[in-house]
């Protein structure tokens, strides 16, 4: 059969059977496990007395209540210590390995699975965590799922699930400097809204994606899932096996060859039919800001706050609600907004490369920190925290007032101690800027690429990061 | 098997768009290893910050106190994955939810948790919130069945994805135990994968 989608081709290599409820049942390639989402599903699974008949295709690790300043145990915050307790207890008696602190494998779930070779084209990938859809950048299918199912896919490796439509998103063209996969995505959700993708899996295809690197793909399909599509994907390649090659947990030398030409052979066809076609170019995307409370609320840093009318009338109760959540007016200019917190980290942008991007603009505007702002950066991993220091990027941070953190989500979502405090005004490299997301009721997110949270951070305010690319460029 | 057929009972109105599930449960109650006791927190955020303002948020609305059905507008649900949400909402007391949309992982979770979501048309959902809204006594049918919403003399056309209605119907929402059911077909579905079988 040619004609077919990598989602066909993975979803039809998964599927156990059709249920008697008419979902299919989907075998999961890689379960993933954080101390959040699953304490419930092992009770569960205690409960109906269900054992784990494939525990080595789960792993697990802490990440959302990890503190990143003072990581000795136990915990500070009582709770926290009872979940590190029970994913610890859990993971022992069902046999799962688990990457905790202080191993060299911890970190954002999402970015320790692809890290460690975990995460391969062409496998189902599962996880109770939304941003499961990170995965997809190897050209796998993964998405997000509940506590529920989280115990359905420890007790049979398997999910009860209907078929995703497929749309493709095509975009082409090369990234003008200061722009950045981050802002692509926002782009992307700023015009095809939060819930346009609801029923799809995203498929990211074109010049753009072709040239990105591993992690700025990651980056991309991680906030497919703001755009409400389950799960979005890039079809393997090259840049796809160099990444995995030698990674602990890839295809070890003697099956290399066989594993590449499998992952070559999941890819969509050159023919294959999509239920939609959604183009962008790489020239309408400026570096982007969120000024709002939903992800899909943003705007080049050139613009201003959009008038209710430019909306859908059935938005304008939000965004009136965003007016005034976020304290901003139409047509105020989103540059010049005063900021309060600064904050590099997540699943989105706490990668190597994030990092070393924001140490090279910090370097080249060669200013502090602004007085007022106190900003911080969180790699992703262990491991993405040791090769940063390597490079001496903790230096560049420290020097320039930057605080220099372990890793964790840190103030993504806020369930440990990094928080907004009242009102205040972060901004942020992560991927939702819902009310409360960070960790104040009232506090305010603006999500914009961690090269512009670092300038945001120097200047105390908005800033484009193209002035200081180009007096650099000027030298 | 535990069918679900038709919840009745009063309704209590939640309004607005894209009601995200950090809103529906701010994440600091997500420190537990239980769901008990996630119920009052339902919306807590919400709730406060509206009292402040010197107004009420339907949770905190006596005459909605005992109300087993939801009803929401447009992407209700969308955000965090956290299964935590619909559960405080279901500790509250809910049975079943009516909205024009909801988030798949949000709808998703639901199901696996027998909580049925039906959607109706953006101005049915604002006609029956503002019915009840006028008399919260009024009693409200949520049809799985019929795929139907009843209040009154009045009735709204509902929808449901057909292999949802019919797991609510046939007591099927709880996949586990057919999950469980097909475990070997299930270990023969991997031993085909290459990478469990080949390269692993
Ligand atoms: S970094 Fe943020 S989005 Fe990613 S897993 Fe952690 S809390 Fe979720």
């Amino acid at each position: 059969m040619s004609s077919r989608t990598l989602f066909d081709k993975v979803w039809d290599l998964h599927t156990v059977r059709t249920l008697p409820s008419g979902q299919s049942q989907v075998f999961i390639g890689l379960h993933m496990i954080h101390e959040v989402t699953s304490p419930q599903a092992f009770a569960d699974l205690r409960l109906k007395g269900l054992k784990v008949p494939f525990p080595e295709r789960s792993v697990a690790t802490v990440d959302h209540i990890v503190p990143t300043e003072n990581q000795a145990r136990p915990y500070a915050d009582g709770l926290a210590e009872e979940m590190m307790v029970a994913i610890d207890k859990n993971c022992r008696e069902f046999g799962i390995r688990l990457f905790q602190p202080g191993s060299g494998k911890q970190g954002v779930v999402h970015i320790i699975a692809p890290e460690q070779g975990l995460t391969q084209p062409g496998m189902t990938v599962a996880c109770g965590d939304s941003h499961t859809a990170t995965h997809g950048a190897f050209g796998a299918i993964a998405f997000g799922i509940g506590t529920s199912q989280v115990r359905d896919v420890l007790a049979t490796q398997t999910l009860s699930m209907s078929r995703l439509k497929v749309r493709k998103i095509q975009v082409d063209g090369q990234l003008k400097p200061g722009v950045y996969a981050k802002d692509v995505i926002l782009h992307i959700l700023r015009k095809l809204t939060a819930k346009g993708g609801v029923g799809f899996a995203y498929e990211f295809a074109g010049s753009t994606f072709s040239a990105m690197s591993m992690e700025e793909r990651m980056t991309v399909c991680n906030m497919a899932i703001e755009g409400g599509a389950r799960c979005g994907y890039v079809n393997p390649d090259q840049v796809t096996f160099d990444y995995l090659k030698g990674r602990e947990y890839a295809p070890k030398a003697e099956h290399w060859d066989k594993a590449v030409a499998w992952w070559k052979s999941i890819a969509s066809d050159a023919d294959a039919v999509f239920d939609d076609v959604k183009t962008f170019k790489t020239e309408d995307i400026e570096p982007t800001v969120t000024w709002g409370i939903s992800p899909d609320h943003g705007i080049g840093v050139g613009e201003s706050i959009p008038a209710k009318e430019s909306f859908a009338k059935d938005e304008w109760a939000t965004i009136d609600e965003a007016y005034q959540y976020m304290d901003l007016k139409a047509g105020q200019p989103i540059a010049g907004v005063a900021i309060d917190v600064a904050f590099i980290g997540s699943c989105t942008n706490g990668r190597i490369s994030d990092l070393r991007e924001a140490a090279r603009v910090i370097t080249l505007h060669g200013g502090k920190v602004n007085a007022k702002v106190k900003a911080f950066i969180v790699p992703g991993s262990e491991a993405v925290k040791v090769v940063a220091e390597a490079e001496g990027l903790d230096k560049v941070f420290t020097a320039h007032g930057f605080e220099w953190r372990n890793a964790g989500c840190s103030m993504c979502l806020a369930m440990n101690p990094d928080k907004l405090q009242g009102r205040q005004v972060s901004a942020s490299s992560s991927n939702r800027n819902f009310k409360g997301r960070q960790g104040s009721p009232s506090g305010r997110t603006l999500l914009m690429s961690p090269a512009m949270v670092a300038i945001a951070a120097l200047e105390g305010k908005v800033s484009d990061v193209r002035t200081v690319l180009a007096k650099a460029a000027k030298g | 098997m535990n069918e679900i057929k038709t919840i009745t009972g009063r309704a209590i109105p939640v309004v607005g768009n894209d009601i995200d599930t950090d809103r529906i449960i701010p994440a600091r109650f997500l420190r537990c290893v239980t769901f008990d006791g996630l119920g009052e927190h339902a919306f807590e955020d919400d709730r406060k910050q509206l009292t402040a303002q010197g107004k009420t948020h339907a949770f905190d609305d006596k005459r909605f106190t005992g109300a087993s059905v939801l009803v929401v507008n447009s992407n209700f649900g969308c955000g965090s994955s956290r299964e935590h949400a619909p559960q405080a909402i279901a500790k509250w007391g809910i049975k079943a939810i009516v909205g024009v949309s909801y988030s798949e992982i949000f709808f998703g979770n639901c199901v696996a948790m027998g909580l049925p979501c039906l959607r109706v048309a953006v101005a049915d959902s604002e006609a029956i919130q503002a019915v009840v809204t006028k008399d919260p006594a009024v009693q409200v049918s949520v049809d799985v069945d019929k795929l139907e919403v009843r209040a009154g003399n009045q009735t709204w056309k509902a929808q449901m994805g057909d292999g949802h209605r019919k797991q609510f119907l046939t007591g099927q929402w709880d996949a586990t135990a057919e999950l469980v059911a097909g475990v070997e077909q299930v270990k023969a579905t991997a031993q085909k994968l290459p990478y469990v079988s080949a390269f692993a």
